[in-house]
This record gives C-alpha cells, sequence and structure tokens, in this order.
C-alpha cells in the first residue's frame, strides 16, 4: 500500500522553544489517523508542517524532510501555495467567511484557481455541500451568509469548503472541541465517510473519538512520538507504559 | 498549470506595488528631511538664532523673534489648553458610560480633524475684533483649542489604565475621590498624559494656517501679549514665498530648526510608548 | 509624529473598558455608598464631577460656538449675496463681487485628485506593514511612515515650491500630458509647475500617513482563523491580501473620508504651490485656488467688512463641509473598529 506522507526526523520550533522532537512516521493513503496527546504536547504542530502552515508563525522553523507523494515539502523549490492547494484544513473552531455567502464560501477555492463558469461551481458547490452532509439543511439558502448557521453548520460548511477544491488530504484540528455531541456526531459519521477519497489527519484531544473514527493513532508527549501504531491494538495493547498512563487517564 | 502561473504573477505583481508604495513613501520622507537639512544647514550660524530677519534683500540676519514668538505662542497656548484638555480626558475616562462623556468623546475626535484655519478664524471672530488688534492671546487662543483634544484623548486614555484597586487603595484612606483622581489616579496616568502633551505641543509648533489670521507678523522681539507677534511657521511661509534669495534662505533655516523640535518630540514619545506598551 | 486621529486609534485597543475604570463618582455606586453620609467629601466631589462635566463639555461648545460666530460674522456677505454666494464665479474685492465656486471646485478637485493617488499606495503601505514584512522591521517601518504625519504642513510647502513643483513640471507631467492629453482633456498640455495637480499631489504625500495608519490597524486586526482558512485553501499572499481588504472594508472607507476631511481642510502646503489664481482651470495643470487658500492669503488684506465677511463666509462654507466630513468619518471608523473588536473576541 502507499504511503501518501513519509515524515522523516522532523524537529520544529517556536522561536527557541522546541516543539516536535525527531518525529518520524509514515501515513498510509485512503486512511484516518488520529494524533493524540495532551495539550501542548506538539500534536496541532505536528498536522501544520503537513501543510506549511507552521512556518506563518513568527520566528517558527522546521527541519527535516516530509514527502508527500513522494516529494520533499520541504524542498527550497518547492511553492507551499501548491502544496496546501491539495490539502484540505479544517481548524478547532469554524472559521467561515463572514462577508460571503454560504455559496461563495465553498467555492471561494474553486475561484481562486481560476473557475469562473458558474455551472461547474454549482455543481461543486452541491457536490461539496452534499459530502459534508449540510446540503439538506442549507439548499435553500445559499445566499445567506455563512456566519448565520449554528456552530455545527459552520463547521461542516468549513468542511464543505475544504472538500471542494477536491484535495488529496484532509487535515482536521480538533474539529469538534467547540461542538456539541449530536454535532460531534454528524461530523466524525462524515470522517468516516471521507476515507474512501481521500487520506484523513485528525487531532483530537478526545481519545473515545480517536477510538472511534480513526484507522491509527499516534500518540505524541511533549514534542516526541511515544507510540504509532494501528488504533485497535493501541489502545487494547498498548506497548509503552506511558500510553497507557495516558489512554486510561492517568494523566492529560 | 496555466492558472497557477497567473496567481503567482498576480501575487509577483502585489508584491512589488505594495513595497513600491511603501519606498516611495520612505523616499519622500528622506527626500524631504535631506533637503530641509541640507538647504537649512547653510543658513543656520550663530547670528541665526538670535538676530533679527535682514530687511528684504539685504544678506545675513536671523530668526530670534520668530523662535521666541512661537515659544512664548506655545507656553500661553498650554497654559490655557493642558489644564482643560486634561480634565476633559479625565471626565471622558471616570464618567465613560455617561452619555454626555460620549458626546463629548464624539466631538472631541471630530475637533481633532478640523482644519486649523477655520479654528484661525474663529479665534480671529471672537478675539481680534473684540481686541481690534492681532495678538499673541488670540494665536495662543487658536492653539488652544488644537491642543485640547489632543490632550483630551491621550489623558482618558492612560486614566482609564490606571488599575482599579489604586484608587481603591487611596478611597480606603479617606481621601476624597476627586482628590483621588486628581492627585492619585493621575499621577498615576502620569506618563501617558505627557505623552499626550509632547503630541499636541509638537502638533501646534508647526502650526501656520491659524497664525496668519491671528497674530499678525513681526520682525520684532516679543512686546506684549496684547501685540502682534513672530512665530517661527510664519517666519517659513512669508520668507519662503518672497522674492528674496536671503530671505529664503532664512525660510529653510527656519524650517530646519523647527523640523528638529518636532522630530525630537516624536522619537522621544515613540521610545516611551514603546518601552510602556510592548 | 502621528498625528491625533492615529494615536488615538493605535492606543484604542489599550482601553480596557469600564471594569478598569468604576464610574466611581456617581453617588449611586453601590461599593462607595456608604459615602454619602459624609456631606463634605459629597460636596467637593460634587462640585469636581459638574466642574469636570463642564470643561469636557467645552469641546462640545467650541463647535457650537464657531457655527455661532461664523454666521454671524459672515452676515452682511450672507445678506448681501445670499445663495448665490455658493455659485459665483467672480471674486472682485475692488466692486465687492464675491462668489466661492472655483474655490469650492478648488478645494473638491484637489482633494479628490490626494485621494486618487494616496489611497492605492496607502493600502499598500497598510498591507506591507500588517501582514506582509517580517514582523521585526514592523515597528521601525510604522514610525517612519508616521514621521511623514509630524512633519509641519509649512514645511510641506517650502519643499513643495522650490523642489517638488519643478520636478513634477520638468519630468513628470510632460510624458503625461502629452500622451493622455489629446484623450483626457482636463490633462492637456501646457504644464504649469503651480498648479491644481501640484496641489493635489503635495495633499497625497500629507494624508497618506493618515490613511495608512488607520488601514493598518483594520488590516491587523483581521482574525488571524479568517488568514488562516484562506491561506490553507492555497492562497496567494495576493489572493491573501484580498481577503484582508474585503473583511477591512469599512476600515478603508472610514481611513478614506478622514482623509478626505484632511485634505479639504488642509492650507498651507496647498496655498504654497496651487498658484492662487481664482478660476476653474480648463486643466488640472493650470493654477486654481481653494477654499483655505484664499482665507490664509487674502485675510490680512481685507480692510473692507465686505470683503472680511466673504472671506469668514468661505470659513463657514469650509466649517459646513469639514464637519460633515468629520461627523460621517468618526462615524464609520467607530463602527468598523467595533465590528473588529467583537470579532476578535468571538
Amino acid at each position: 500500500m502507499a504511503y501518501k506522507f513519509e515524515v522523516e526526523q522532523v524537529d520544529a520550533w517556536f522561536g527557541a522553544k522546541q516543539a516536535l522532537k525527531q518525529i518520524s512516521m509514515k501515513i498510509k493513503e485512503n486512511s484516518i489517523t488520529a494524533i493524540i496527546g495532551p495539550s501542548g504536547c506538539g500534536k496541532t504542530t505536528l498536522l501544520r508542517c503537513f501543510n506549511r502552515m507552521h512556518e506563518l508563525v513568527p520566528d517558527a522553523r522546521v527541519s527535516g524532510r516530509l514527502l508527500f507523494d513522494g516529494q520533499n515539502i520541504y524542498d527550497d523549490d518547492v511553492d507551499p501555495v501548491k502544496i496546501r492547494r491539495r490539502m484540505g484544513m479544517v481548524f478547532q473552531r469554524a472559521n467561515p467567511f463572514p462577508m460571503m455567502s454560504i455559496f461563495d464560501n465553498v467555492a471561494v477555492g474553486l475561484k481562486m484557481n481560476g473557475v469562473r463558469n458558474k455551472a461547474k461551481l454549482r455543481e461543486a458547490v452541491e457536490r461539496s455541500l452534499k459530502r459534508a452532509y449540510l446540503w439538506d439543511e442549507v439548499n435553500d439558502a445559499l445566499d445567506k451568509s455563512g456566519v448565520s448557521l449554528s456552530g455545527g453548520q459552520q463547521q461542516r460548511l468549513c468542511i464543505a469548503r475544504a472538500l471542494a477544491v477536491e484535495p488529496e488530504v484532509i487535515l482536521m484540528d480538533e474539529p469538534c472541541s467547540a461542538l456539541d455531541p449530536t454535532a460531534t456526531a454528524k461530523i466524525e459519521q462524515l470522517i468516516m465517510g471521507l476515507k474512501e477519497q481521500y487520506t484523513v489527519v485528525i487531532v483530537t484531544h478526545n481519545m473515545q473519538q480517536a477510538a472511534r473514527v480513526s484507522d491509527y493513532t499516534a500518540f505524541l508527549y511533549l514534542g516526541e512520538l511515544v507510540e504509532y501504531a494501528e488504533t485497535v491494538p493501541l489502545f487494547e495493547n498498548p506497548r509503552m507504559e506511558l500510553t497507557e498512563q495516558y489512554i486510561t487517564g492517568k494523566f492529560g | 498549470m496555466d492558472n497557477y502561473a497567473v496567481r503567482k504573477l498576480k501575487e509577483k505583481i502585489f508584491l512589488s506595488f505594495a513595497w513600491l508604495a511603501l519606498l516611495l513613501t520612505a523616499i519622500i520622507l528622506v527626500v524631504i528631511l535631506g533637503q530641509v537639512v541640507y538647504n537649512g544647514a547653510s543658513a543656520i550660524n550663530i547670528g541665526f538664532f538670535f538676530e533679527r530677519p535682514a530687511p528684504p534683500g539685504e544678506p545675513g540676519g536671523g530668526i530670534g523673534p520668530g523662535i521666541q514668538g512661537t515659544v512664548v505662542l506655545m507656553a500661553l497656548a498650554s497654559l490655557m489648553g493642558i489644564p482643560l484638555g486634561i480634565i476633559a480626558g479625565i471626565y471622558m475616562a471616570e464618567f465613560s458610560e455617561s452619555k454626555l462623556a460620549s458626546a463629548i468623546r464624539y466631538f472631541n475626535d471630530v475637533l481633532t480633524e478640523f482644519p486649523s484655519i477655520v479654528i484661525g478664524v474663529f479665534a480671529y471672530t471672537s478675539i481680534v475684533i473684540f481686541m481690534r488688534t492681532f495678538s499673541a492671546i488670540a494665536g495662543a487662543f487658536a492653539l488652544a483649542i488644537i491642543m485640547i483634544p489632543i490632550v483630551a484623548r491621550t489623558t482618558e486614555e492612560s486614566v482609564k489604565l490606571v488599575p482599579a484597586s489604586i484608587r481603591e487603595a487611596a478611597l480606603a484612606l479617606g481621601i476624597p475621590r476627586w482628590k483621588t483622581t486628581l492627585r492619585i489616579v493621575l499621577s498615576t496616568a502620569r506618563q501617558g498624559t505627557i505623552t499626550g502633551i509632547m503630541l499636541s505641543l509638537g502638533r501646534i509648533a508647526g502650526e501656520t494656517a491659524p497664525l496668519i489670521v491671528t497674530v499678525g507678523f513681526s520682525f520684532f522681539y516679543f512686546g506684549g501679549f496684547d501685540k502682534p507677534v513672530a512665530a517661527l511657521p510664519l517666519y517659513i511661509y512669508t520668507f519662503a514665498i518672497s522674492p528674496f534669495e536671503s530671505w529664503r534662505s532664512l525660510a529653510w533655516g527656519s524650517a530646519l530648526v523647527l523640523v528638529i523640535m518636532v522630530l525630537v518630540v516624536n522619537i522621544v514619545v515613540r521610545t516611551i510608548t514603546r518601552q510602556k506598551y510592548r | 509624529m502621528k498625528r491625533p486621529s492615529e494615536w488615538r486609534l493605535s492606543t484604542a485597543s489599550l482601553s480596557y473598558g469600564k471594569e478598569l475604570a468604576p464610574s466611581f463618582f456617581y453617588p449611586t455606586t453601590p461599593e462607595y455608598g456608604g459615602r454619602r453620609i459624609m456631606p463634605k467629601e459629597i460636596t467637593g466631589d460634587r462640585v469636581f464631577t459638574w466642574l469636570a462635566a463642564g470643561i469636557g463639555s467645552s469641546v462640545i461648545i467650541i463647535i457650537f460656538l464657531m457655527a455661532y460666530e461664523l454666521i454671524k460674522e459672515s452676515r452682511l456677505a450672507i445678506d448681501k449675496y445670499g445663495l448665490g454666494f455658493v455659485w459665483g464665479t467672480t471674486w472682485d474685492p475692488v466692486f465687492f463681487e464675491f462668489g466661492a465656486l472655483p474655490l469650492i471646485w478648488g478645494t473638491l478637485v484637489t482633494s479628490a485628485i490626494a485621494l486618487l493617488l494616496a489611497v492605492p499606495v496607502s493600502i499598500g503601505v497598510a498591507l506591507v506593514l500588517s501582514h506582509f514584512s517580517p514582523v521585526r522591521f514592523r515597528f521601525a517601518i510604522s514610525f517612519l511612515v508616521e514621521l511623514l504625519a509630524a512633519i509641519p504642513s509649512v514645511v510641506y510647502g517650502l519643499w513643495g515650491l522650490f523642489t517638488l513643483a519643478p520636478i513634477l513640471r520638468d519630468y513628470i507631467y510632460p510624458p503625461i500630458s502629452s500622451t493622455l492629453g489629446s484623450v483626457v482633456p482636463i490633462l492637456a498640455p501646457p504644464v504649469i509647475a503651480y498648479s491644481v495637480m501640484t496641489g493635489g499631489v503635495i495633499l497625497a504625500i500629507m494624508i497618506i500617513p493618515t490613511i495608512s495608519a488607520i488601514t493598518r490597524d483594520a488590516f491587523a486586526a483581521v482574525p488571524l482563523a479568517q488568514r488562516e482558512a484562506v491561506i490553507s485553501l492555497g492562497a496567494t499572499r495576493w489572493e491573501t491580501a484580498r481577503l484582508v481588504m474585503s473583511y477591512a472594508r469599512s476600515g478603508i472607507i472610514g481611513a478614506t473620508i478622514l482623509g478626505l476631511g484632511r485634505a479639504v481642510g488642509e492650507t498651507m502646503a496647498v496655498t504654497m504651490v496651487i498658484g492662487n489664481r481664482f478660476e476653474i482651470p480648463s486643466t488640472l495643470f493650470q493654477p486654481g485656488y481653494t477654499m483655505a487658500a484664499i482665507i490664509a492669503n487674502e485675510f490680512t488684506e481685507a480692510t473692507e467688512d465686505i470683503y472680511l465677511s466673504a472671506l469668514i463666509e468661505v470659513g463657514l462654507v469650509l466649517f459646513a463641509v469639514a464637519l460633515v466630513i468629520n461627523m460621517f468619518a468618526q462615524i464609520i471608523v467607530r463602527r468598523s473598529l467595533k465590528m473588529f473588536r467583537g470579532a476578535v473576541r468571538e
């Protein structure tokens, strides 16, 4: 089976503070990988290294190699804009664009890429909203502002926005942390449906969620990758003592 | 990917335009300052600061009365403008929720942006017409009106930053509230208030338009508050538009003195606020 | 120097709201309610409260007093020329025939030129300063731009008179005029150094710091989450900038109107470079006059009452224009800043 990502000895810093230490891991295509760990362990930083969002923070640095389809995205001649186009990202808090309608929120990525054809845009918006299980709720209100939706709907709108540009990978940064259980259940269901077409990496502080949705789980602690394995064995039979302590709730 | 190339091109055009805009702005600043220094320095010697301007067409002379007049005008304006500005600022901060305070705040901002020439005409109609002569008082009155909103706004900002615990400590000692505000709160907010005063002085030092219609013009040293008075910015204007080479040189020299004053004020203010808010 | 408006806007984030500024003068405030039984202190406080309110109100009173005085002193001209003053095109201090249309035209056109030139440049500067430059340089660069606002108007005038105007006439105007002049009649040759266009250019330079400082604050207030959202979709920096601009649209509009207010009232620099000729010129490269300029230029020469009264009426028109623009600008700037704060808190 092909690997979508091969992370090789990646270090990351914020100024003088090292956030990631020698991370190496491989992520399979069409799988869901969860990254878990206590807050401040570097899981979000790792996720943001995948699409070169980490470097947007002033004074942030990365070293090591991160292969995406065999190409090191940290090579000098790689344009992060091109890399990010092939990955969709969903953030902790829903962040639809308030000055755009629901339709434009989904279409914005395509428009940026030069798609002007109205019919094409419509079709893509509908397809993405359907895939994000939002179509039935908003199809009669596409002109309304994106921020008029509920929190859970907004987050699904953001997922639809990420899906619209036909990415290969979906990166999710605690997508449910600001949502109620019902909305969370919807989004989890959505995530599990995504892996047929996409490779999904999800950061979560919720171990049950990781266990429910993911195929593989990586446990990070203080910037180091403690354990990385298939989800079921990792939760049922962790090899490292630290992992066991974390998943049994001894710390975190 | 064709579209990618187009997008990258747009990005390049945007970045070059934006940096060019910044570069242009910086170049203008450097050129203005450079010219003022270059042309002004050659006009300056010891006598320049003390002598009176030479008669038209004759070389030499200085801008002594202008410097003195500007200092007098600034001092007189401060006497009127600073206390009023500080108290207006205290009112806005302490009663920030009241309707009057928000009305004051609003008109204060409107007044800050008001054309200074109109303020000058107002000083003319209310003081010059009444006194029947151009005078230092009329000029200072106009400058004070320009100072008030600046001082008020900075005082308000800094009084608002004084922690509630300091007021409460003073009140707990049995100090009346008005004394607490005037003594303790204001002295805690001292730095911000001084910053505002300096900013307002920097602004009025160079104000020319309101002086044209209020202080008249004088080649002589200060002779009384009810008499026309010389002023540095008026010297710059009058000498600049004159046909005499020697006077134009005096104009550049005056501009250098004025610019140095204003820049020093701003650099000091900037350094203070940077240390504080960093 | 930061002019007052920038000063206020950039420190606006430092005011902490009411919890740090308890309105403890109110006699009814519960925490201090016990003090009401000490009449001596109450008297002091009450006097101080009324005094502060009275002095604070002076900024409002000044504006009303200004309107009153200007109307009173221009009565003579108002009665004689009526509304015709606003569209009259003669200015004759010998036979006392006064009309202000060329002045109003000059003020509006120089301001329009200034905005046309300054707004794009200021937005460019503001974008660089808010998001598209290394963080460690930003403090220094903003300071440089703000110094531009500190230079007195009369120094701009001096520089414009001896340096800028000749340069524009010799190197910039001729190519523009000879190429565009045949298409756009108001740009036709011949070109004169001291002209409406030069007035507009010097105004543009003077309002760049105002507009760029306020738009920079508006851009900086665009939430990180918004920028990250568009960047993660693979936006280039230009596309990110477009998002930032559309998010901060009301800030740009407010800043532009404030810049307009400043341009309309600016006196010295314009007086020194516009040529001060009382007419509506056929091209922008010809001399003109503005309301502020004629006051500065002729006020001390006006010895007859009616002449003086006409000049004061020009001041009244300028007062009205400036008041409307500034009141409008303050409302918009306030609203946009409030919106940003709301969005940031969210």
